[in-house]
């Protein structure tokens, strides 16, 4: 048996790494951009539009990933969107995650009236399509930044919540939890000391995928214009430009999308990998 | 008699959902702060540009009467008039959504085939690489949304084998004039398998990439629940008849292993249907979500409340469809 | 020895290593019933299903021959083989709860194997599935035929499944403890049919089940497994007068030890006298008829 078990978990020892590589990668290319990023990623230069990447004849020196139409560096843009990236990442998940989890921390150990509310405005929510909702909150906030920040936080707190609240449920009929009220604790007490540690792993688990959501929805408002301005680079604008023009320049979209998909995919699989690693039960 | 109360009390909470988002539409775009009008024109309108549309479009009125005038207008058929437009809401909504319901279609029918195969193979070879494999696959395919495969199908299909087109709904070269606007199925009645096959051509690459993340639920959800029907007891009986492993899986445990994925693939078919917003952009295919992000975009509120609504309507419709599917599957359910 | 289904020396592994059944020998002769006994864990129940192909797939068989009806099935291929057991043998399940297919109509649970595997017409294979309901007691038999499995009690799909079992007319049945799920007083009602049914048509049946008072009512010969051996094989009169291993004395005592089969035996006490002898009398009426 544990031979079999050992198999498994190698390659999810394998995945952790990669995944946890190229964020940790992605994560110093954001803060030292300035620094590293070859080109000012604004700057224009028509007589080099459209210059391939390096390996490729006809490239221009200094440019390692090619230009674009208007002859701005690729890579420069790619390392400026990061950082875009990952703010939203950060702030959108980090802000889901804090509300989401302590509305389904409250209904679930509390139960009574504060979980019926909560648990009601879960299901209004799951049944009002996200999509819709993205479309209707945009429209309604305007294009922004901040606008995609409270879109995300708006839609996706439930994912939070009636994950943790089932949790905090399970947590919260075990003894231990019984003790420690005869203990002489408050209930709120409990619920931080008692309860919080033993729910904190899946709420990484999930902060971690949530951010991957962050980065996706960022990306799709970038790419309809919907995002911060148009002159700012982010990966969706990148792409919505290097999709217009596939056939003539195909790096233009090759690298923002290597880049986006890879994110995505570290982010989603750190996740799941948290999850499998945390929880030997659901395994 | 019971199953005819049920779908009457399924059809009245439809109904009710339905103002419900209609009310939560309408309210929330207006709530919040700011001058809806402001928020529809362009930059530099004068003042008197907006005085004149809030008259035009009754926003100098309570919120409540907006909402019991609007609603009057829905009961006869007329959600308004589109800003950007400036053409019937209803015509403009429903002229696009044979598109969308299209694609959306012909994704699931994608999924299903996928998903499906993945799933019987993976149980036909459970326990070998091949399992594995769909595992695998099926954990990738999740693990990246539709716009990105979207974009990777762009790439793969479109540019390094060109052999799909990425954009559009239809050549403007074939030479044929639609009654309606549902292109494939006229098509498919007109038996032009020319066309059908423009469209097809067409409708691929966005359906696949919409397909994808279904297909892989599919392949787990499916695949799981024949798992665990493989070991009941009627499948083992069926084994001792003298039955084959493929007949075994198909007859005996598929009708069964079916009814737990449907239920679950109806939601994730709505959540498709949202996802043709942005892959309706991606691949400039001429559908509802294509028109919600240019609606978004010019802030043509009119529009993107009928755009909304329909879109509310779709998922209702799908649910109830689940539902009624699931009665009729259930040979339990159906004589209940 | 003779017989219709001959084990010989059949050992049954775990993938994993550890032994299931140890060089099982057993023999049912034609037209005869074998009781196959053991408490739950003895491996008795992976006997018939290493007969009828459906071992689990944690199991494989590493050793012994199967004959059945004069062709060693573990020397054909997997699909001769099915098709051969299809063909000869039969099994009555556990759990008429879950052996009937909950999506199908139970007329096609009962024809399709033989229009499918034996080639027969539909009318034929109708006409036999309503000849056999009437057989085995079920009332407005056209109606159950359209019926669903929910719509049916237990009893009634333990006796449709029992149609099942014979409506080919197999040479071979294997019930595997075909009454443990019912109720008791269905218990005996099944059994009886069970019992009827196979001397009507003649069929060797191996009746697994770890209940001694069953065995004592319908089989000829039994064998006796613990821990995956036959300790012992006999004819019923024989094995109820004088048990001969100390297993076999220790399961026919009231209260049997399994931990210590060798320590102290409680004498046998009135109930299972009292089943001998009913046993007995059963046998004789058997006899008679």
């Amino acid at each position: 048996m544990r031979d079999a078990r050992g198999d498994i978990r190698r390659p999810i020892g394998l995945r952790l790494w990669l995944s946890g590589g190229w964020l940790t990668l992605l994560a110093l290319g954001a803060l030292f951009t300035p620094w590293i990023a070859p080109k000012d990623p604004l700057m224009q230069d028509l007589f080099l539009g459209r210059m391939p990447p390096f390996w490729v004849q006809g490239a221009e020196p200094g440019y390692l990933l090619g230009t674009d139409s208007l002859g701005r560096d690729v890579l420069s843009r790619i390392l400026y969107g990061t950082r875009l990236a990952l703010i939203v990442a950060l702030v959108a998940g980090t802000l889901t995650c804090v509300i989401g989890a302590t509305l389904g921390l409250i209904a679930g150990y509390y139960r009574g009236w504060p979980d019926r509310i909560i648990s009601r405005f879960v299901d209004i929510w799951m049944a009002f399509p996200p999509v819709l909702f993205a479309i209707l909150l945009i429209a309604v906030l305007g294009p922004g930044l901040i606008s995609i920040i409270i879109a995300i936080v708006v839609i996706d707190w439930t994912r939070f919540a009636r994950v943790i609240r089932a949790e905090a449920m399970t947590q919260g009929a075990m003894d231990y939890v019984a003790s420690a009220q005869v203990a002489g604790r408050t209930r709120f007490g409990t619920m931080l000391t008692e309860i919080l540690p033993n729910v904190l792993p899946t709420i990484v688990a999930l902060l971690t995928l949530e951010m991957g959501i962050a980065v996706i929805v960022e990306a799709i408002l970038s790419f309809v214009n919907l995002s911060i301005s148009t002159d700012s680079p982010t990966w969706g604008g990148m792409i919505a430009e290097g999709r217009t023009s596939v056939h003539q320049a195909w790096w233009v979209l090759v690298f923002p999308l290597i880049t986006l998909f890879l994110t995505v995919l570290s982010f989603s699989q750190l996740g799941e990998g948290l999850k499998d690693r945390f929880d030997p039960v659901l395994r | 008699m019971t199953l005819l109360r049920n779908i009457l009390i399924r059809l009245l909470t439809t109904l009710v959902t339905l103002i419900g988002v209609a009310v939560i539409v309408f309210v929330v775009i207006r709530v919040v702060p700011g001058n809806p009008i402001a928020m529809m024109l362009p930059p530099g309108a004068t003042e008197a540009d907006i005085a004149r549309l809030q008259t035009q479009y009754g926003f100098d009125k309570s919120i409540f009467e907006q909402f019991v005038i609007w609603l009057g207008g829905v009961m006869q058929g007329d959600f308004g008039t589109s800003i950007s437009l400036r053409q019937p809401v209803a015509g403009l909504v429903l002229g696009r959504l044979p598109a969308t319901l299209e694609l959306s279609i012909f994704a699931l029918s994608i999924a299903i085939v996928i998903g499906g195969t993945m799933a019987l193979l993976g149980t036909r070879y459970r326990d070998t690489k091949t399992e594995g494999a769909v595992d695998i696959s099926a954990g990738m395919a999740l693990s990246i949304p539709d716009f990105l495969w979207g974009l990777v199908l762009i790439l793969l299909f479109g540019v390094l084998w060109p052999v799909f087109h990425i954009s559009g709904r239809i050549s403007p070269a074939l030479n044929i004039d639609f009654n309606t606007n549902f292109y494939f199925f006229e098509a498919l009645v007109r038996l032009r398998f020319d066309v059908l096959a423009d469209l097809i051509g067409h409708m691929f690459m966005p359906a696949l990439a919409l397909a994808i993340p279904l297909a892989a639920i599919i392949a787990q959800l499916l695949k799981q629940s024949l798992k665990e029907t493989m070991h009941l007891d009627y499948v083992t009986l069926a084994r001792t008849k003298g039955y084959g492993e493929n007949h075994v899986i198909t007859r005996e445990a598929l009708p069964n292993a079916i009814l737990p994925t449907l239920t679950l693939v109806g939601v994730q078919f709505t959540f498709l249907i949202g996802g043709t917003v942005i892959i309706e952009r991606l691949f400039s295919y001429e559908g509802l979500g294509n028109m919600a992000i240019d609606a978004v975009i010019n802030r043509d509120l009119p529009l993107i409340q009928g755009i909304v609504i329909l879109f509310a309507l779709l998922f209702t419709i799908v649910n109830l469809v689940v539902d009624m599917l699931y009665v009729v599957l259930n040979p339990r359910l159906r004589h209940a | 020895m003779s017989g219709y289904l001959i084990i010989r020396n059949l050992t049954v592994r775990l993938r994993s290593g550890p032994v299931i059944l140890r060089s099982v020998s057993l023999n049912v002769a034609a037209g005869q019933v074998h009781g196959l006994v053991g408490e739950s864990g003895a491996g008795k129940s992976m006997i018939g299903k290493a007969v009828l192909g459906t071992l689990p797939r944690a199991l494989q068989i590493t050793g012994g021959e199967i004959w059945l009806d004069g062709v060693d099935l573990l020397s054909l291929s997997a699909a001769e083989r099915r098709r051969r057991i299809g063909a000869t043998a039969a099994l009555i399940p556990q759990d008429p709860l879950t052996a009937l297919n909950p999506s199908k109509r139970i007329g096609p649970q009962i024809t399709r194997r033989l229009i499918d595997i034996l080639g027969w017409t539909k009318q034929a294979a109708e006409a036999r599935a309503l000849e056999l309901l009437d057989e085995v007691q079920i009332p407005n038999a056209a109606r159950v035929m359209r019926s669903y499995p929910h719509e049916l009690s237990g009893g009634m799909r333990q006796r449709i499944l029992i149609a099942s079992a014979f409506a080919a007319e197999p040479k071979l049945i294997i019930a595997d403890e075909p009454t443990t799920a019912l109720d008791v007083t269905v218990q005996k009602q099944i059994l009886r049919l069970i019992a009827q049914m196979q001397a009507r048509h003649g069929t060797a049946l191996l009746f697994v089940t770890h209940d001694l008072g069953v065995v004592s009512k319908v089989c000829d010969t039994l064998s006796v497994l613990y821990a995956g051996k036959v300790v012992e094989e006999a004819r019923m009169q024989r094995f109820f007068m004088r048990p001969i291993h100390s297993y076999s004395r220790a399961l026919l005592s009231a209260t049997p030890s399994y931990e210590d089969p060798l320590g102290s035996l409680t004498p046998v006490s009135d109930t299972v006298i009292e089943e001998v002898e009913a046993e007995v009398r059963w046998h004789d009426a058997r006899a008679g008829t």
